[in-house]
């Protein structure tokens, strides 16, 4: 439907991320944390809109994360903060055998 | 006396406990058809529910039937009586299997290999034939499995022996928001390979297919025996059989008719029992039937009758609240669904046949009971038939401080662990403290810690994922995963099943994340006693690594701060010392002045104590960090006196203060005990260290925890359970890992410490 903005980048292996946890990387430049989830894996900005916490070490429950600095906590599949105005970019992940791609929003 | 009890099922050990209870000297026997000690088969539904394992149900340990000299036979079928002076049948009872075609090609729902079976048939779709008490467990035990269960109910309505028309309607409903599909007045006709076709035709696909509709009393061997025995062995009030050296208990006996099939009577039968044995004349004159439904998220008790000839109700979409009087007047019965406040008190107004003259205004009245306003016959545990004057009593005479302590002494609590809350509530009361607001552990869904604890202890649970599939906690926010480890390792005596994303970002790389995503990293140096060489390496690690900053703390350590997570197993090979826990809930330090070695005024070795305390206290976590001091005279130069733990050296002796804090809040400690030696302080400081670990809220520090609950009770729980506090602080000492900074050489994740791209 629309034109492909961005490319799907090679980041990394299924099991380079323990479940439930992130792990940053970069995306044609850009900090990028990757968590893996019960159901699937997800891709956001690596950093907390409100101080720039690394949102990769957050802890992961029911598709959100909780940033480690100071608890925002954002949904991993809208990129929208459940408690404030921030949000964070969601980006898409998609797994191919035991390889994972990202493709920047 | 040579007494020789038959089977090892709940009624044998209730009998064999009564017995030793009465009698030292009985030479007991039990002998066990199964290859395993008793164990709690009333919880059995919870294997289904989170793949425990069974012998997370054991009732009691095998030492105790060393301790108390009962010889326990396994694997063993008794086929004649033989060489005992009485004996004790308490052969139980099978799954009743209706002849039904097709019947061998379901599963049955009795025992430990009947649940394994299930367990690994179970996927895809599942039909439980039977909708009585353990049909719904046993469905509820699928639909965790993941299993779309459909209920198949011969029946109007569900459990209808126990439940009216109006509790059962709201019931159903209750069952399918949990995953489980409700077939009422439906028939099973055949059981095929494929699943149920029912009476009409109606066919049911399932892969796996469990019959529960009710329980048949083992009576072969009575039956051989020639004893009487229609549906079950039938005994008189004395629990005796046709046959006067041979007594029955439990499912397999038949008393007045009745043949109870849940455990409440089995325990009063066995109390019986034993005095008959004891030559105690005693009589059972029954027992009034009593039923509570094991299934996260539906409250439900009953007792007694579901209906008579004057009723009252107070109902709305979700909760179901009735009280039945006969014609004289008198409490016969209690449903109460979605909403069972006041459950024990109107149980027991069931029991005793209160009189209820309003019946309306007895309802509202156990609505609004606390744990104070019940009777002291009020039973509070179900499973071992313990009331609340017992717990009283056991609280006031031998001064118990904790729910354990009353757990462990009275059993309340100790079966399905869910009278636990009302166990502390009585303690609560007894401890002079006031009724409070409960503190949640899991806020989202409004789960407290002792409930949780019930739960993990319930089914023992080892690992914050299986708590979660068992009742949601931290499966919402998240954000109380980290107090959910603690109590996971709390109970488990650190021997839980460690999962990493439960735990702060701290606690996962062991070091102290900074407002700039980097972590501090802070060696632990005792008692803040260090040498040049220690020195030298920290310097040394510092300028390699180009630390940007090094900050002597006020703990007396040295904290490394702005280092990468990546950097972390260099750092700590190099420093080659290890981890000071200073990113944790756990114990931090041990603060000292330097005592007797060199000081004019010292009166104690307080570097020596300090050492020897931080050393025996570390790697212990706790509900929130535990800082220590030791100095070595009143002039306090170590801050003692406003540590968790501080102990100062005084004319003759050793104080040990507690609860102290000098952060936010300014506290002096409250002087727990003074003791004449160091050793003894130690001891009081581990035993006092102990105590908070068990009895503190998470992220309650000690003085929060003894601004609430008050030094006295603190005081007597450690004094009268010293012992008992320095065994389980040993046991999760043992297990505890006293440098975290290992897992640099064996890391629980290959990218523990890495990114992506690192």
């Amino acid at each position: 439907m629309t034109a492909v903005a961005s490319t799907w980048t090679r980041v990394g292996r299924v099991e380079d991320i323990p479940l439930l946890e992130g792990r940053t990387t970069s995306v044609e430049g850009r900090r990028i944390a990757v968590f893996r989830l019960l159901t699937g894996f997800a891709a956001i900005d690596a950093h907390c809109p409100h101080a720039a916490g690394p949102l990769a070490d957050g802890i992961v429950a029911d598709s959100c994360v909780t940033c480690p600095l100071h608890g925002r906590r954002f949904d991993l599949e809208t990129g929208l903060a459940l408690n404030g105005d921030e949000s964070v970019a969601v980006h898409e992940v998609r797994v191919e055998g035991d390889e994972l791609w990202v493709r920047l929003a | 006396m040579r007494v020789l009890v038959v089977g090892g099922g709940i009624a044998g050990q209730a009998v064999i406990e009564a017995i030793r209870e009465r009698d030292r000297d009985i030479e007991l026997t039990l002998a066990c058809a199964e290859p395993r000690l008793p164990y709690d088969r009333v919880a059995l539904s919870t294997l289904l529910a989170n793949g425990a394992d069974v012998d997370s149900l054991t009732l009691r340990p095998a030492s105790w039937y060393e301790d108390n000299d009962v010889e326990v036979l396994l694997d063993t079928w008794v086929d004649e009586l033989d060489g005992y002076d009485r004996y004790v049948l308490c052969t139980g009872s099978d799954a009743l299997v209706p002849p039904i075609p097709g019947a061998e090609h379901a599963h049955v729902f009795r025992g430990p290999e009947d649940c394994a079976a299930i367990t690994a048939a179970a996927k895809g779709k599942a039909v439980v034939i039977g909708g009585g008490l353990l049909g719904l467990e046993a469905a509820y035990g699928l639909a965790s499995l993941g299993c779309e269960t459909t209920v198949v109910h011969l029946m109007d309505r569900l459990m209808e022996r126990q439940l009216d028309q109006g509790a059962a309607t709201l019931l159903t409903p209750a069952m399918e928001q949990l995953g489980v599909n409700v077939l009422l007045e439906r028939n099973t006709e055949e059981i095929t390979p494929g699943g149920v076709r029912l009476a009409g035709g109606e066919e049911l696909p399932a892969d796996v297919v469990v019959i529960s509709v009710g329980i048949r009393p083992q009576v072969e061997l009575a039956r051989r025996l020639g004893l009487n025995v229609e549906r079950g062995i039938v005994v008189d009030d004395a629990m005796v059989t046709s046959d006067p050296r041979v007594l029955a208990v439990g499912e397999c006996a038949q008393h007045r008719g009745v043949v109870h099939g849940i455990v409440a009577p089995i325990h009063e039968q066995a109390k019986v029992a034993a005095d008959t044995i004891c030559g105690v004349e005693a009589a059972y004159t029954g027992s009034i039937p009593t039923a509570k439904l094991k299934v996260m998220g539906v409250d439900l008790v009953c007792a007694g009758a579901p209906d008579g000839s004057r009723a009252v109700v107070v109902a709305d979409d979700s909760t179901y609240r009735k009280l039945v009087v006969d014609p004289d007047g008198r409490t016969v019965g209690t449903i109460l669904l979605g909403d069972i406040r006041g459950s024990e008190l109107l149980m027991d107004a069931v029991r005793t046949g209160r009189e209820a003259d309003d019946p309306l205004a007895l309802l509202a009245e156990a609505s609004q009971a606390t744990a104070a306003d019940l009777p002291d016959s009020a039973r509070v545990c179900n499973c071992h038939g313990v009331c609340k004057g017992e717990i009283v009593d056991a609280i006031r005479t031998r001064g118990l401080g904790s729910t354990l302590e009353v757990v462990n002494v009275t059993r309340a609590g100790a079966g399905c662990g869910s009278c636990k809350p009302v166990v502390a509530e009585l303690l609560a009361n007894e401890r002079g403290g006031a009724a409070e607001e409960a503190t949640f552990l899991c806020p989202c869904r409004r789960q407290t810690r002792e409930e949780l604890a019930a739960v993990v202890r319930e089914r023992g649970i080892e690992s914050v994922s299986e708590l979660s599939a068992a009742c949601g906690a931290g499966r919402d926010c998240g954000a109380c995963k980290p107090g959910l480890a603690y109590l996971m390792s709390e109970i488990n005596g650190n021997r839980h099943r460690e999962e990493r994303h439960a735990r702060f970002i701290n606690d996962r790389v062991h070091a102290n994340i900074q407002n700039d995503g980097t972590f501090s990293v802070v060696p632990r140096i005792r008692g803040g006693v260090t040498t040049a060489a220690e020195l030298r390496r920290i310097a040394d690690v510092a300028e390699k690594h180009e630390v940007p900053l090094i900050k002597i703390t006020g703990g007396q350590r040295i904290d490394l701060l702005g280092i990468k997570k990546e950097q972390l197993p260099a750092i700590w090979e190099e420093l080659d010392m290890p981890s000071g826990h200073a990113y944790a809930k756990a114990v931090r330090t041990v603060k000292t002045c330097v005592g007797t070695d060199f000081c004019r005024f010292g009166l104690g070795d307080a570097m020596g104590v300090g050492i020897e305390l931080e050393r025996a206290m570390e790697g212990l976590y706790t509900p929130h960090k535990v800082k220590g001091a030791v100095t070595g005279c009143p002039r306090n130069c170590a801050e003692a006196y406003v540590k968790d733990i501080g102990v100062v050296a005084v004319e003759g002796g050793w104080e040990v203060y507690v609860g102290g804090a000098a952060g936010a809040t300014v506290r002096k400690g409250d002087l727990l005990a003074t003791v004449p030696t160091s050793d003894e302080a130690i001891r009081v400081s581990l035993a006092f260290l102990q105590h908070y670990r068990e009895s503190a809220e998470y992220l309650e520090r000690t003085y929060a925890y003894i601004a609430r609950v008050g030094i006295e009770p603190v005081r007597e729980a450690v004094m009268s359970d010293m012992e008992g506090l320095l065994e389980r602080y040993r046991i999760a000492k043992a297990a505890a890992d006293p440098d975290p900074w290992r897992e640099r050489h064996n890391p629980v994740h290959p990218k523990q410490f890495a990114e992506l791209d690192s």
